[in-house]
């Protein structure tokens, strides 16, 4: 089926390669999976590992994400003795690769989409969850650049990428379409990008806090008499320390929220220039105040003696609770102006 | 037992709310409270959004509905209970915020601390030797720090030199930017809500309206707009010619009304302007956007008193992507009872026949267009009570025909009554928006967000430099620096930071001497 204005074979191709990346990102969760199987034995990870190979670096530059630039020295993989690279290792390392290469993929996808509908490509529900999903997985890498040892983290971060990429694809899926009235304007490219950005870099914040959840759990449960590990106490075992894994999430929401907020702001002016009011409590506009809300109480709520730690870390979880409902429930369920879901 | 010991008495538990509002923990259960009852507002029908969802809702919800009608649950972001969370929060910031200026203020004009005893203690700490003299090291530590730093040298009693180097002051004054700009928001907007007013109307291709309230369709005025203190700017506005575009899918493309209006009701300068969707009429102070549009099909009707009289009337979109609408005509008789004639219709745009005589539409795009009506003859407005002009009342009526038409079409009917359907014209909605606060309010945000990358980028560093002398009397042993620091904020990775920057100062020292140097003490003030 072609559509007026859509190239409908780079559509296709977009579809493809999107599937493609599925696949890869899928490939490399059970690499991640099966690093942690074969670690089994190893119980000294604590200590930070070598950063991914060199010609992982290349790849990261190919693909354009915008990943922090080569810090002060990361050891080449060349100075770790070769007798301590386990099987797991080596299996890490190329899943990590595998991470890399679904990302640049992932990136093709999308600019074949862009190519397709001549537009940016990010404005349905598909389009968005493919741009955010996109955004998770390179927030992903960035940290793991500047902090190899959450390597191991990688099949719970790719998870909630896969999951969402799956539904995109499936449930959520749209075809290209040329852009109706209201979205012609260049605050599509501002505002959806800022909000796919900021819900993209959260998404990964809230896997941190959950598994810092987890591994604080694991740890007061541990210092008790008569503690035996089971799965998850020793899954978290090989967890980085609980104090970096509150670190990292809460370095993301910092970085997040201004772009989150910045993102409400060019709606408002976007809402004054298209409906006539810069705020009107449409339901996409009073989650979007919610979510922002609860970011704010846990930014607040990490300065706040009593409140630091866990009951932080719960509100970063509800935060990206309330991001998922205005994601999926406010654009399929109630009705409102933001009816850009491309759902019938 | 005098009145000072009573006011005392009052004062106390006063003062012990008045900290526990302002204190951080009250400030964060009350900000929850606020994300929670913004809840209901997205998940109920809001009477600000869609009053006509409201009763449907409160109908089919019973005493539940009633008892969400009493709280407010329809209005929630103009309820007693939301403006009480957000009032407190307000009174709970300004208490929190105050005290917050003065310690800033205070801080930024205090010298940074002298150096503490044993700057080994420090999280971050490291030594070395030169051999430059103390002032001269001091002239080139300060060379290090630069001017991101905020330095002050001091002399111990003991001779040694010390420098105390601080940073990140713009940490807290974005974050109190941030919270003031907040503040001077929510007041500007609460300014808005008193002084705006918005009014929409239906105006069909070829009419125009005046910036008079009573000429809207619908009139939501602001507190001073409603008490005639404040006056919607005196413009005219004509609609010359809407245009829809499509593609040849007939996806709407592209929306466009080509307008002529004076800038007030007695000038005679005609302005010329298109308002798209997205691109507005800014006029000085108001707002001109072109909200939605639809199909006003002119009707010729030959009436049973024998007059002959035109109707346009606008017909309303029923569905969003076909366009298929429906509408109603009103024609009273001129003489006589029971000749009133009321013509219920429906507008397909690109019309499909469904086989039984029932018309829809396919497209939004008018291409095929035909207009489907049932004509009734009786009795209008019996009751004399004024009634929704896009509702038909038949009940005082008798159905005389029925009958599709296209355009240049006649239907001869009984009674002598005949319609033709002339053809068709478009109508735009047109809304017009007046708030003179949004501009402040948009300067308010971008200092907002200043504030906030302020806050949450900087980093608030403290670090003490210690310049030993080479021990009295032992010519030759070397100066020796010691370097101690501090992360007050968002500790990051301050050990890679402080050791970059002890990497430097050692660097911006002369080694440990092989050969003794002559140290020319006046050349080292001279360089101070």
């Amino acid at each position: 089926m072609t559509v007026a204005g859509i190239d409908g074979s780079m559509a296709h191709l977009s579809d493809s390669v999107f599937t493609t990346a599925i696949a890869i990102y899928a490939l490399a969760m059970v690499g991640y999976t099966a690093e942690y199987a074969f670690s089994r034995k190893v119980r000294a990870l604590e200590t930070p590992r070598a950063a991914a190979p060199a010609r992982e670096r290349e790849l990261v530059g190919a693909g354009g994400p915008p990943i922090s630039p080569p810090g002060p020295s990361v050891p080449p993989a060349v100075s770790v003795p070769s007798g301590k690279r386990t099987v797991a290792d080596r299996i890490g390392r190329w899943s990590v690769v595998l991470t890399v290469l679904g990302a640049v993929v992932h990136t093709v996808s999308i600019a074949i989409r862009a190519i397709a509908v001549d537009a940016v490509p990010w404005s349905n529900m598909y389009e968005f969850a493919s741009v955010a999903g996109l955004i998770g997985v390179v927030a992903f890498l960035g940290v793991l650049w500047k902090a190899p040892s959450i390597r191991q983290l990688g099949a719970a971060v790719l998870l909630p990428v896969v999951v969402m990429m799956f539904l995109a694809g499936t449930v959520l899926y749209s075809q290209a379409q040329p852009l109706v009235p209201a979205l012609q304007s260049y605050w599509l490219a501002i505002h959806v990008t800022l909000a796919a950005f900021s819900e993209g870099a959260l998404m990964t914040s809230a896997v941190l806090t959950i598994l810092y959840l987890v591994k604080q759990h694991v740890d007061r449960s541990s210092a008790k008499p008569g503690y035996r590990p089971g799965a998850i106490g020793n899954l978290a075992q090989r967890l980085p320390s609980a104090a970096t894994l509150d670190k990292v999430s809460y370095r993301i929401v910092a970085f997040a929220f201004p772009l989150y907020t910045v993102g409400i702001i060019c709606g408002a002016i976007w809402a004054e220039a298209a409906w006539g009011r810069y705020w009107g409590w449409d339901p996409k506009e009073t989650w979007a105040f919610i979510v922002w809300v609860v970011y704010a109480c846990y930014l607040h709520a990490r300065a706040t003696a009593g409140w630091r730690g866990r009951i932080a870390a719960w509100i970063n979880v509800a935060g990206f609770a309330a991001i998922t409902f205005n994601f999926f429930v406010v654009n399929i369920v109630v009705s409102g102006l933001h009816s850009y879901a491309g759902l019938s | 037992m005098s009145a000072r010991t009573i006011a005392r008495a009052a004062w106390r538990p006063a003062l012990m709310a008045w900290r526990r509002l302002t204190s951080m923990r009250t400030a964060l259960i009350l900000l929850f409270l606020l994300a929670l009852a913004a809840v209901p507002g997205s998940l109920l029908p809001q009477e600000s959004l869609n009053p006509t969802k409201v009763s449907a809702y409160i109908k089919s919800h019973g005493a539940w509905g009633r008892f969400l009608g009493h709280i407010g649950a329809y209005d929630v972001f103009g309820s007693v209970w939301f403006a009480a969370i957000y009032l407190l929060l307000f009174v709970s910031l300004i208490g929190c915020l105050i005290p917050r200026i003065r310690v800033h203020v205070r801080a930024l004009r205090r010298r940074p601390l002298a150096a503490p005893r044993n700057l080994d203690r420090l999280p971050e700490n490291g030594s070395f030797e030169t051999s430059a003299s103390p002032e001269e090291y001091s002239a080139a530590a300060r060379q290090v720090f630069g001017r991101r730093w905020r330095v002050e040298r001091r002399e111990e009693p003991s001779g040694a030199l010390t420098l105390s180097a601080e940073k990140g002051y713009s940490r807290e004054t974005g974050n109190i930017l941030f919270h003031v700009a907040l503040l001077a928001g929510l007041i500007l907007i609460a300014v808005g809500r008193f002084y705006s007013y918005q009014g929409s109307i239906i105006v069909t291709q070829g009419t125009g309206f005046c910036n008079t309230v009573s000429q809207y369709d619908s009139w939501k005025p602001g507190r001073l707009a409603a008490e005639g203190k404040v006056r919607p700017a005196p413009f005219c506005l004509t609609l010359n010619k809407f245009t829809a575009t499509y593609t040849s899918e007939n996806e709407a493309k592209n929306f466009a009304a080509a307008v002529t209006y004076q800038s007030d009701a007695t000038s005679t300068v005609d302005h010329h302007d298109t308002i798209k969707v997205n691109h507005p009429l800014r006029l000085e102070g108001d707002r001109v956007y072109l909200i939605g549009h639809g199909f006003t099909p002119v009707l010729t009707v030959h009436m049973p008193d024998g007059t002959v009289r035109t109707d346009t009337p606008n017909y309303v979109p029923e569905d969003p992507t076909t366009y298929l609408s429906q509408g109603v005509s009103k024609l009273q008789a001129s003489k006589g009872a029971n000749n009133d004639i009321g013509i219920s219709g429906i507008f397909a745009p690109t019309a499909e026949d469904q086989g039984n005589g029932l018309i829809t539409s396919i497209s939004p795009r008018p291409s095929k267009p035909e207009l489907s009506i049932f004509v009734y003859q009786g009795n209008l407005n019996y009751t004399g009570i004024p009634v929704s002009v896009y509702t038909l009342d038949t009940s005082k009526m008798h159905k005389i025909g029925a009958a599709n038409l296209v355009p240049g079409q006649t239907v001869h009917l009984k009674n002598g009554v005949s319609v033709r359907f002339d053809g068709w014209k478009p109508w735009a909605s047109i809304q017009v928006s007046h708030d003179p606060t949004q501009g402040y309010l948009l300067i308010v945000a971008v200092a907002m967000v200043v504030g906030l990358f302020g806050s949450l980028a900087v980093r608030r560093r403290r670090l003490w430099v210690r310049i030993t002398p080479s021990g009295a009397g032992t010519a030759g042993s070397p100066t020796v620096v010691s370097v101690g620091g501090l992360a007050r904020s968002d500790t990051g990775n301050f050990t890679a930071e402080f050791a970059a920057l002890l990497e430097r100062l050692t660097a911006a020292a002369p080694a440990a001497p092989a050969v003794e140097l002559p140290v020319d003490d006046t050349v080292g003030a001279g360089r101070e």
